[in-house]
């Protein structure tokens, strides 16, 4: 009999293409989405006078560099900003690549819209010059980010050189208790294994927590793994995954449907497969998280205090507390719930889906805003369907701005930051010194926790606004 | 791409743990050309938000002029996959980092620009910065073909790399050409997932 296999394991030998003695095995690529930022690689690509290997397998659409006010690409006033927006379109237009442009209700950010489309399907090979591309795992694909140099690589041979990582398997069970969400399990997984916890790891999260999620509550765990130090993660592919699939613009159809669901049945780790390291958490232990400094391991319950550094387990992370805590502008004892907000940001890959948008009108419903809150579906179809089921109603009632998709003021590339000081309630991924914008402290949170923040003007722990 | 054979340069230390890609280019400067990114490096962190240097950051200290290479603490240059940290870094002279682990995307896309990451354990990472804080300009050596890395107190540790990387750094040479050599393989991989993966 053979060996148990994980599903990391049995996706990575089907993409083998030539294993050297040294280690290195050039591995295929089936998806590779681009976005604005792709300009980079099709440049490579063109300096060294090539043509895409396959662009079929292309898919593309703007989301850094586009503005959340407008849908005109002559409205993007860095004029370089603007070029990488119009070189998407010169670009796949040349190459033949798909894309989902501005004004296209199918354009969003690039991991949202590859799920949407059905694009990202289990037990497939992924790439994007992103690092949260790890977030098409939630399908049971193999999908990380690269670099500019590698995306030109792809672009000219369809694969990669790499290394074998090794796997681990993140297990969460049990119930997650009541107002707590996908984003406060990855918040509490990264704050357990810390910020480089899974480098050099594929994470599996299985256990019956994980099992129990949506597929956007997968894509949401998934998407963090970058934050964990893994180069990718994944969640097996099961009965939701396929209901999810079924009927997507690019999933298959008809007798190949039935082909793909009968392998991708064959994708999950066998029973028995041995993992390189496992680490398990209890759903119940899991409460509303909020990060308090400036890497997205300094997360903490909202019924927790802003910590001292004299807690600290050695000197140098006593040093690293207190320069993250002079740069947030926290004082240490002082409990979460207290701190002041000053605005809200709902959106990004990790948090922008439709049932984000759903969770956090729920809170929103009848209540006001109290500070500037924003709200930044993640496609053009994420938005027609809150539209359409009056979410955008609710949130605007509650004084919440409604816009236009795209990565906005994760990352602040098309000029949505904060200011100096700024201390934002964020449910995006990324809480770096000067992620939203010079001097900005950014705060991680779920979408509901968000809108809980949003209507109190402090920290607020959504369970008691229920 | 430029080789990567020996380097013997004066160093710069970095003490942070998990110092992201965002501090060692921001955002902001990403949309621009390349040309025009090579004085984003560090600069929240060399600059003040009214832009007056931070006289205390070492790429500040002109006893550190010249590096060439970083000594940094574990998880260095974590987070965006941004190329443009090796690019920054590579078009302001820093061609070798030293460290006791990196970010993953980091560590690939230094071999795609002539970049050797070099992982030696925490004590001798933390042992080499502060050497490097002890007498500011001290020099680090490095040979690739032999492995090594001798630091100011003229101690020599050897490193690990994969061959495979090795031979790209000394002969500078260019992945692409290297795979386009393989293309049989990549044809006959097609033909078998046309058949197995029909619906792709």
């Amino acid at each position: 009999m053979a060996a148990a296999r994980t599903m990391f394991e049995k996706i990575w030998q089907r993409h083998v293409v030539v294993d050297r003695d040294d280690g290195y095995t050039l591995l295929y690529i089936d998806r590779h989405l681009m976005h604005d930022g792709s300009a980079a690689g099709f440049a490579k690509l063109r300096e060294r006078n090539m043509k895409l290997r396959r662009p079929d397998r292309g898919f593309a659409t703007p989301d850094h560099y586009v503005r959340s006010d407008s849908r005109d690409v002559a409205d993007i006033a860095d004029p370089h900003h603007r070029k990488l927006v119009e070189a998407i379109r010169t670009n796949t237009a040349e190459s033949g690549v798909t894309l989902f442009d501005l004004g296209d209700e199918r354009q969003g950010i690039a991991h949202v819209v590859g799920p949407e489309q059905g694009v990202t399907q289990p037990g497939l090979t992924l790439v994007c010059g992103d690092s949260h591309t790890s977030t098409h795992g939630a399908l049971g694909a193999l999908a990380f980010g690269i670099g500019s140099s590698e995306v030109a690589h792809v672009m000219a041979t369809q694969c990669l050189w790499q290394r074998k990582p090794r796997a681990m398997r993140i297990s969460v069970d049990g119930e997650l208790g009541e107002g707590v969400t996908a984003k406060d399990v990855i918040l509490a997984i990264i704050a357990r294994i810390g910020t480089a916890g899974a480098v050099g790891h594929v994470i599996e999260y299985a256990g019956s927590a994980i099992r129990g999620l949506s597929i956007e509550g997968r894509l949401t765990v998934c998407n963090m793994s970058i934050e964990a130090g893994g180069k990718a993660g994944m969640v097996a592919p099961d009965d939701t995954t396929i209901a999810y699939l079924e009927g997507r613009p690019f999933a298959p159809k008809s007798a190949e449907w039935d082909k793909a669901v009968a392998f991708w049945r064959t994708v999950p780790s066998d029973e028995g497969a041995v993992f390189d390291r496992d680490v398990s958490l209890d759903a119940a232990s899991i409460a509303p998280m909020v990060t308090w400094g400036t890497s997205p391991e300094d997360a903490l319950s909202i019924t927790g205090r802003i910590p001292e550094p004299s807690t600290a387990p050695d000197a140098a992370k006593k040093d690293s507390m207190k320069r993250a805590l002079d740069y947030m502008g926290l004082v240490p004892g002082t409990p979460l719930e207290q701190v002041p907000v000053d605005r809200v940001f709902i959106g990004s890959c990790t948090n922008s889906r439709i049932e984000d948008l759903r969770a956090a009108a729920k809170v929103a419903k009848g209540r006001k805003v109290v500070i500037p809150s924003w709200v930044v579906a993640g496609s053009g179809l994420v938005k027609k369907q809150a539209e359409a089921e009056g979410l955008d109603r609710i949130f605007r009632d509650a004084g919440f701005e409604w816009r236009e998709p795209g990565c906005s003021m994760c990352v602040g590339m098309n000029g949505d930051t904060g200011k100096p000081q700024q201390r934002i309630a964020s449910t995006s991924n990324r809480n770096f010194i000067g992620r939203q914008g010079p001097g900005v402290r950014t705060h991680l949170l779920s979408p509901a926790m968000a809108v809980a923040a949003a209507v109190s003007g402090h920290f607020a722990d959504v369970r008691k606004l229920a | 791409m430029e080789a990567f054979t020996t380097l013997d340069a004066v160093a710069i230390p970095i003490d942070q743990p998990n110092l992201d890609t965002d501090q060692i280019i921001p955002a902001r400067f990403l949309g621009k050309p390349r040309d025009m990114q090579v004085g984003a490096l560090f600069h929240d962190l060399r600059y003040t938000p009214d832009k007056a240097p931070r006289p205390e950051f070492v790429t500040n200290m002109p006893a550190y002029a010249g590096a060439k290479i970083v000594v940094a603490e574990r998880n260095f240059a974590c987070g965006s996959s941004r190329e443009n940290a090796v690019t920054v870094m590579v078009d302001n002279g820093l061609r070798a980092f030293i460290a006791p682990s990196f970010g993953d995307i980091f560590f690939n896309n230094c071999f795609q620009n002539g970049a050797l990451p070099i992982r030696v354990d925490a004590a001798r990472a933390g042992e080499l910065r502060r050497l490097l804080h002890a007498s500011p300009g001290a020099r680090i050596r490095i040979d690739l073909a032999a492995q090594t890395v001798t630091g100011p107190d003229g101690k020599i540790d050897r490193f690990e790399i994969d061959s495979f990387r090795k031979d790209c750094l000394l002969k500078g040479a260019d992945e692409v050409s290297l795979t386009l050599s393989y293309d049989k393989d990549i044809k006959a991989f097609e033909a078998r997932q046309r058949q197995e993966m029909s619906w792709l």
